[in-house]
């Protein structure tokens, strides 16, 4: 029977890997979203066997469905553009998850003795629990003092790992959510003093909780079970901290790496039962999360350590007593005029598109401009949103073909060759001063150079820096003009101006 | 403050200084306008539109009692004698060339702006008439072109046979330049363009042209700092005649607009050259009012050599569109008093913290503040010159940090071979290898996938489900309903993961969609 049950954890195992691999191409895609749910399927059939209690299949019956219920609830009321507060939401569900499965595996280690130690049981008490207890641990006399040892760093490190997801996933929540006034909630990085010294004494003690934890397991249950709750409070304080010392533009990084930390936090909890399923796909969304982060990082010129210790912005405004000049402006209605007699059009979105909700507007001046024979593109900086290809999903939402949605790297060799560049919400992912100025915070960031195209047209509420407080050159070039208004209120008018 | 618009005196030059659309403009930013009589005559302005626009008319002697005047060419003696002291004067000064008018102006005492000294940088841009003006220059003499060229420009093939296209090459893609480009372009023709500076190659391409790129070993670029192009090497130069005397022999029209400030054109086009051309060729020479590119260049006029080759030389090119040329120029004097009063109350203040107004003013009540300090304009070297120090860090850090890496790598295996016990190993082995596999798997997913990606990593990711569950299998063993309650609600937040995930990742999936063919 056992041997079944690996071989299906076995098959579940490589359908995740076909899932993942299946996202590598739209054709594909569908086909590995299935294949992810049928290697869950297996996996949860298989595990299912292995139940033998009524009360047991009552709290699976019973969780399992509830679980299901506001997992499709939400699922199905989500706004494409909430989507990275709800994989924020998810992440924060797997580290507490990860938590609850690493106290339980304590206690399975340590059976009875820590529910029945009582604050006023007498010594007397205490030490025929502690008989109860070594006689446990004895119990488990399949396991040497290695094994019993790794097995404790293990549940020790899937918890820290589980808890510091947790919070940092809802720190990252509230950011994104934006209607909290809870200052780590803020999009603002929060500035605590000394907060690096904090972060390192946070992991410092943990480690010497950890060797505590370690030593005292053997003969005694209270003293570890307390090193591990302490270990979990100041795990929560810490992600609470990570995250909240990183600033809101910086949350496509945070998402990846949570999503990274979530799968480690699965990998761990593998490890403690001994699970190579959840090992594989622990390890699976681990690299994947490590990897969307690089690539983040990248995006953005900045290394994943600078992102990860936080406090954007705090490099000298170096730019900002230079002079820039005056910006023009253009009315709705030019801009139809201007769409009208161009033969080719870039559109630039950025996280503004999402918060304006304009991603309906700009699909149907899209479809209008193409019906005309204009040739219309959309071109997509890998950190535009908050979540990475956040942008190719709300264009998706509202249905704009994705052949005509391209990577940055794809189009920006195009520009010099377009009439019009429509920039929406976007400030920092096209600043020519990434390229132009060294002394610029962004210096150095690949940028979509729109300023090539003849005519660039910014949407925009007003004249206000980007999120980097980097003021942006593009605003006052020759050939860029300035919109001004709701991106969402703009482009409807330009559409009603097309027909 | 009254602004005096006076009519341009000088023989043949048909511009003025405001139009009834400016005159508007003026007004909002409170000043009054006064027009002389007659002044946009020849630029189809008739006195009444001014004063329709709000503007009075005046004589002359009204209009130069004004304290602050519009003009575009520089005053002659006459009109400088009817300047009165603390005036300010706004008009092309050319003081470089001009010492003599200089020192009348300072006489004088007044202050003058010289719309010649514009700095070429961007925020200046609104302002610079050399670039409007020269615009208008390259449109027209490609319009004088075609009146010369007895044929088409564009290729057809009729029923009356099949016509070539005339192919043009203009030399220098400066304003004038690429204007010549961009107006023979729309005609049909085929059209090279050549500049020592290398990064204008692009923008002759937007323009239409094709850039001729000299094959010279050394790499010359002429870019300067001044945004103009500088003189080149002796070498270069003599590759750069070898390209014109080949180009000759081919093209039919030939638009020179290569000029250095404040010396004698270059002489790029040889007499040679000329004679090797195809009868009925032409030749327009923008830079004839200062000697002329091209060696049988005569100024003001429209030479035909023995071989039937037409040189234009005209020097008034800006005046033969003298409605578009008055109103790029008054606009251009527009943007000019927004800086002047930032304060729109129709008083002017020359303030020399602003680089763009210290750099035009040559002479500030009575005291002569030209040459200006240099400013540097050019975007061309900081473009180039951020790139490589940002590409150079990361590989000077990068060996130390390698090492490091390698040797903790090295140590924790060992750790882990030494100290983990053997039932630990297999699932280490599987743990690496599938870190292995996944790092292979993601990369190649398609960027725009990567919110799918991340809500199935979401989904698999509640996979820790199976831990609650096993831990539930196990409740006959350890029968703890600490434990019990624990794994329902581990059950419970992995199942929102499980389904949630899936659902969002399909409904996102299934927006995705490629374009319906037709």
């Amino acid at each position: 029977m056992s041997g079944l049950i690996h071989v299906a954890y076995i098959i579940s195992a490589l359908l995740f890997i076909l899932s993942l691999a299946g996202l590598s191409k739209q054709e594909t895609a569908k086909l590995g979203c299935t294949s992810g749910i049928v290697g869950m399927t297996i996996a949860l059939l298989a595990t299912f066997v292995g139940v033998d209690t009524v009360i047991g299949w009552v709290i699976i019956v019973i969780a399992m469905i509830v679980g299901a219920a506001i997992g499709l609830y939400l699922a199905a009321k989500v706004e494409m553009t909430q989507m990275p507060e709800l994989v924020a939401m998810l992440h924060s569900f797997v580290g507490l998850a990860a938590v609850l499965v690493g106290f339980n595996s304590f206690i399975e280690l340590m059976p009875s003795s820590s529910i029945t130690v009582s604050a006023n049981a007498s010594l007397q008490e205490v030490a025929t629990i502690l008989e109860q207890a070594k006689g446990a641990v004895a119990g488990h006399a399949e396991l040497s003092a290695a094994e019993i040892n790794i097995h404790l760093v293990e549940i020790f490190l899937g918890v820290f790992i589980g808890a510091v997801t947790f919070t940092g996933s809802i720190v990252a929540y509230g950011k994104l959510n934006g209607g909290f006034s809870l200052a780590i909630f803020k999009s603002k990085p929060l500035m605590l003093p000394m907060r690096h010294w904090l972060n390192v004494a946070a992991l410092v003690v943990s480690f010497a909780l950890l060797i505590v934890f370690m030593i005292t397991a053997g003969n005694d249950a209270v003293i570890p079970l307390t090193c591990l709750i302490v270990m979990t409070a100041i795990a929560f304080l810490f992600g609470i901290h990570l995250v909240a010392s990183i600033g809101g533009a910086d949350m496509p990084v945070v998402i990846s790496m949570l999503n990274s930390y979530s799968g480690w936090a699965a990998a761990a909890a593998g490890f403690m039962l001994s699970n190579d399923l959840l090992i594989v796909t622990g390890s699976l969304v681990g690299s994947s999360g490590a990897i969307l982060s690089y690539i983040m990082c990248k995006a953005m010129n900045r290394s994943f350590m600078s992102v990860i210790l936080g406090g954007f912005g705090n490099a000298p405004a170096a730019a900002a007593d230079e002079e820039q000049g005056e910006y023009r402006e253009m009315k709705c209605n030019d801009v139809a005029e201007l769409l009208k007699n161009a033969s080719s059009v870039i559109i630039t979105p950025g996280y503004g598109m999402a918060v304006a909700q304009a991603q309906y507007p700009v699909a149907e001046m899209t479809a209008k401009l193409r019906a005309k024979g204009v040739n219309v593109r959309f071109g997509i900086h890998p950190v535009a949103g908050r979540l990475p290809g956040h942008m190719n999903v709300l264009l998706a939402e509202a249905k704009v073909p994705y052949d005509i949605v391209l990577e940055m790297d794809e189009i920006n060799d195009d520009f010099s060759d377009t009439d019009v560049v429509l920039v929406i919400g976007a400030n920092d992912t096209v600043n020519p001063a990434a390229l132009e100025n060294p002394n610029s915070p962004i210096a150095g960031m690949p940028v979509l150079e729109v300023w090539k195209a003849k005519n660039v047209v910014v949407f925009k509420r007003s004249m206000n820096t980007g999120y980097a407080g980097v003021q942006n050159p593009l605003f006052f070039k020759e050939n860029t003009y300035m919109c001004f208004g709701d991106a969402k209120k703009s482009v409807d008018e330009i559409v009603k101006g097309l027909d | 403050m009254q602004i005096g618009i006076p009519k341009e005196s000088f023989q043949g030059e048909t511009r003025v200084a405001a139009t009834p659309a400016t005159v508007l403009a003026l007004k909002k930013l409170g000043f009054t306008v006064l027009v002389q009589q007659g002044a946009g005559e020849n630029a189809s302005f008739e006195d009444n539109a001014y004063v329709e626009a709000g503007a009075q008319i005046g004589t002359a002697d009204e209009v130069w009692a004004s304290p602050l005047i519009y003009k575009v060419l520089a005053p002659n003696d006459q009109e400088i004698a009817k300047l009165k002291e603390g005036t300010t004067l706004v008009s092309f000064i050319w003081p470089a060339q001009h010492p003599e008018l200089v020192e009348k102006l300072q006489a004088k005492k007044v202050t003058v702006l010289a719309m010649d000294m514009v700095p070429r940088i961007s925020r200046a841009q609104a302002l610079d008439a050399l670039s409007s003006t020269a615009n208008i220059s390259g449109y027209r003499a490609v319009v004088e072109a075609a009146h010369e060229f007895g044929r088409f420009f564009c290729g057809q093939v009729t029923a009356a046979g099949k016509v070539p296209p005339a192919k043009v090459l203009v030399i220098g893609a400066g304003v004038a330049g690429l204007a010549a480009i961009g107006a023979a372009h729309s005609l049909g023709a085929i059209v090279r363009a050549f500049d020592t500076r290398l990064e204008v190659a692009d923008q002759i391409h937007s323009m239409g042209g094709e850039f001729l790129k000299l094959d010279f070993k050394e790499k010359e670029d002429g870019s300067s700092s001044d945004g103009y192009a500088k003189t080149m090497s002796k070498e270069f130069i003599e590759a750069e005649m070898a390209l014109f005397a080949k180009q000759a022999k081919d093209v039919d029209i030939i638009i020179t607009t290569a000029a250095i400030p404040g010396k004698p054109a270059p002489k790029l086009i040889t007499k040679e050259m000329v004679e090797s051309m195809k009868n009925g060729s032409v030749i327009v020479d923008l830079a004839a009012a200062t000697g002329g590119n091209c060696e049988v260049t005569q100024a003001g006029k429209v030479f035909t050599t023995a071989n039937g080759v037409k040189v234009i030389g005209y020097t008034d090119l800006p005046c033969r569109l003298p409605a578009q040329s008055s109103q790029l120029y008054s606009t251009n004097l527009v943007n000019l008093t927004k800086l002047l009063s930032k304060e729109k109350d129709g008083n002017i203040l020359v303030n020399f913290e602003d680089v763009v107004l210290r750099n035009m003013t040559v002479v500030n009540n009575g005291e002569v503040t030209f040459p200006p300090p240099k400013i540097s304009v050019s975007a061309a070297p900081t473009e180039q010159k951020p790139a490589a120090p940002v590409k150079k860090e990361e590989p000077k850090r990068n060996p130390a940090i390698k090492y490091v890496a390698l040797a903790s790598l090295i140590i924790v295996m060992a750790l882990i071979g030494i100290f983990a016990p053997a039932s630990f190993l297999p699932h280490f082995t599987v743990f690496v290898l599938a870190c292995v596999v996944g790092y292979y798997v993601v990369w190649n997913v398609s960027h725009s996938l990567h919110t799918p990606l991340m809500s199935v990593t979401n989904a698999i990711s509640g996979i820790i489900i199976v831990g609650g569950l096993v831990q539930v299998a196990n409740f006959g063993a350890t029968n703890s309903y600490v434990i019990a309650f624990l794994c329902f609600v581990a059950i419970l937040i992995a199942s929102i993961n499980i389904f949630g995930g899936f659902a969002v990742t399909k409904r996102m999936l299934k927006m995705f969609r490629k374009e319906e063919t037709k």
